[in-house]
């Protein structure tokens, strides 16, 4: 009952001035559409750039580095164990790039509950023969199917059937510039030397951009068998394990545990991609302060006319308090009148900024890199939306908070003698 | 002493600016159930001051006020509220109902913020003071589509409304000309005299004072009769 009362009495002082009201509800309506529509682009953009090469990253890659064998025959004497021991001009051992006993990792890794898929790799640096001309390059050997589900690969392959490389023996999917350089085309057969100087022939099946010029003019991909066959290696042959986690964040604790107990180097995303957890961060810390720059300005907006409205109607709060309403009463009636400006200016905002979103959405972007995106990314998380939402309840609770305190403080005395 | 409404004791009053300076000096009196009070005296006597005092907007004074045998002092702002709400009705000189409501809203709301009646009931008990008082075809119209002294006889009506202890005015009449101040001074004799409604106004007008039950007379911050 009482509340309904002052809710009654806020809306009455509201529509008395709803044109005031509504400049202060489409200021902050205006807020909060351009909050949701940027940060849904930004993120758009973001999720876009970091998909160009975090989604095509495992979060964890095990391999074999050539290093320095750190287990030298000097430390292990027991004559020259008790100092530390200088060895100078030691060269790089072994060069054996596979990884020992991948069948067993590979059964290891695959019941970790906390892996999501793994995908196995060969990588085998090759030169494309055009004539008289060789194109160094890389030709990666990849299970098409794990490939696919972990790291979308037919996505980037813009013509052509990537099962294929699987179906087809001896098959090749070209990089856009290596095909450019070969004038290869899908059905076409061209010729590769491997670094042993053994010659094949590969059947050109499909052709795949990726986004990133330099890449696409070096790298191929092949079948694992194909790989195996250009390396002259056994079907055990594995260079590289590209696994994906559940959950993103575990990828350095996981790459130590597995480079321990598999004996082998392990590389997580975060340290491979330092730098574009970085950039995203920026690019949504940038988003998030204009958002919020434009939230203030509108509170301000609505602290002006709360301001405004209590200066023109000190009569009637003097009129309320004088029959009986308190300074409590007083001050939620000038609450309520800026919280009603912020849910229908936020609500409403929650929906333009959608429709802005929309409109965006459907704006052409065509870029040579990224051959994929035809129209501008937009992310519609609701997490923004709640975020938005609740900044525009809390600037206008404090934008109204102040005047209500000083319409709750007036003196009905000093308004009624004044006149 | 059951039928004492009002109590002043001993009230004195200072302003502080720019000097100290008392407006009011020792005001003690008594009002009783169902009397017709007037408070006189010239321009600047204090006699606005204290109706603010009695009517406990002002609580910055040094005394004792008893409403309803309540000591009104240590009551916090929100009490006085609710005293002003049950037990005080006011008429003003300049009307002061609410624009944004339509007349019988005016009327009806310090009987909603009491609360202990149903909307509804209000809304009877709204009609029947503005049927009392002749204006009920004005119930639909807007506070400002008024005249001053059709306001007037509304703004009394919303004291009326929750039955106060005591109705108060300043200068009810103050705003007015002969003819509708004659209007608004009958209501008030009827009130006093059939519904032994006790009334405390504060008036210059002497003519208006002479025709009360009881007058006190105020100067330069005292009261010299009551």
């Amino acid at each position: 009952m009482k509340y309904k009362l002052i809710a009654e009495i806020a809306s009455s002082l509201l529509f008395a001035r709803w044109r005031q009201s509504l400049v202060a509800a489409v200021g902050v309506m205006f807020s909060i559409t351009m909050f949701i529509a940027l940060l849904g682009f930004m993120n758009g953009l973001n999720d876009m750039l970091d998909g160009l090469v975090l989604n095509r990253t495992p979060h964890v890659r095990l391999f074999n580095e050539i290093k320095p064998n750190p287990n030298q025959p000097i430390d292990r004497s027991p004559d020259f164990n008790t100092g530390h021991n200088f060895i100078q001009s030691i060269k790089s051992s072994g060069g054996r790039l596979e990884i020992y006993n991948s069948a067993a990792i590979i059964t290891t890794v695959s019941a970790d509950p906390r892996v999501k898929g793994l995908a196995p790799k060969i990588t085998a640096p090759v030169l494309y023969n055009a004539g008289a001309i060789d194109i160094t390059g890389v030709v990666s050997g990849i299970d098409v199917v794990a490939e696919n589900k972990l790291f979308s690969f037919e996505n980037y392959v813009t013509s052509g059937n990537t099962l294929d490389l699987k179906n087809v023996p001896n098959s090749i999917v070209l990089g856009i510039g290596v095909a450019q350089k070969l004038l290869a085309q899908i059905g076409d057969v061209i010729q590769v030397t491997t670094a042993k100087g053994d010659q094949l022939s590969l059947k050109v099946v499909g052709i795949f951009e990726s986004g990133v010029k330099d890449l696409d003019k070096v790298q191929s991909y092949a079948s694992i068998a194909t790989a195996q066959k250009l390396l002259d290696q056994s079907n055990t042959y594995i260079t590289d394990l590209q696994i994906n986690l559940k959950d993103l964040k575990m990828a350095p604790q996981v790459a130590k545990e597995y480079a321990r107990l598999f004996d082998c180097d392990a590389e997580d995303i975060q340290t491979a991609n330092a730098q574009f957890e970085t950039g995203s961060f920026i690019r949504t810390l940038i988003s998030y302060v204009v958002g919020i720059t434009l939230l203030v300005v509108a509170g301000f907006g609505i602290y002006n006319i709360l301001n405004m409205m209590i200066y023109e109607k000190m009569d009637t709060i003097a009129i309320l308090k004088a029959t009986g309403f308190s300074g409590r009463d007083v001050r939620n009636i000038f609450l309520g009148i800026a919280l009603s400006i912020g849910i229908v200016g936020g609500a409403s905002g929650l929906l333009f900024g959608f429709l802005l979103s929309i409109a965006i959405e459907h704006v052409p972007f065509n870029t040579a890199a990224l051959p994929l995106v035809t129209h501008y990314p937009v992310n519609y998380d609701p997490f923004y939306y709640c975020v938005g939402l609740t900044f525009a309840l809390v600037t206008t609770y404090l934008a109204g908070l102040f005047p209500a305190l000083k319409a709750s403080k007036v003196d009905p005395v000093i308004i009624i003698r004044g006149k | 002493m059951a039928d004492i409404v009002l109590q002043a004791k001993k009230i004195n009053k200072f302003f502080n600016d720019p000097v100290r300076v008392q407006v009011l000096n020792e005001i003690d009196f008594a009002i009783h159930q169902g009397e017709f009070v007037a408070i006189t005296g010239k321009s600047g006597c204090g006699k606005s001051t204290l109706l603010y005092i009695l009517s406990t907007m002002d609580t910055d004074y040094e005394g004792e006020l008893w409403i309803d045998s309540e000591i009104m002092r240590d009551k916090t702002e929100a009490e006085l509220a609710h005293i002003r709400n049950e037990k005080i009705g006011f008429v003003f000189q300049f009307h002061y109902l609410l624009n944004e409501f339509s007349v019988l809203k005016n009327v009806m709301l310090p009987g909603l913020k009491l609360g202990k009646l149903s909307e509804a009931e209000v809304e009877h008990r709204a009609m029947e003071h503005l049927t009392k008082l002749d204006i009920q075809s004005l119930a639909l119209k807007k506070a400002n589509q008024l005249s001053g002294g059709e306001k007037q006889r509304v703004a009394i009506a919303r004291a009326l409304m929750n039955d106060p202890i005591i109705i108060m005015g300043d200068e009810p009449t103050g705003n007015l000309d002969k003819k509708n101040s004659d209007i608004v001074f009958d209501i008030f004799k009827q009130l006093s005299t059939e519904a032994k409604q006790t009334l405390l106004i504060v008036t210059h007008d002497q003519s208006f004072a002479n025709n009360t039950n009881r007058i006190i007379e105020m100067e330069d911050g005292r009261v010299i009769s009551s």
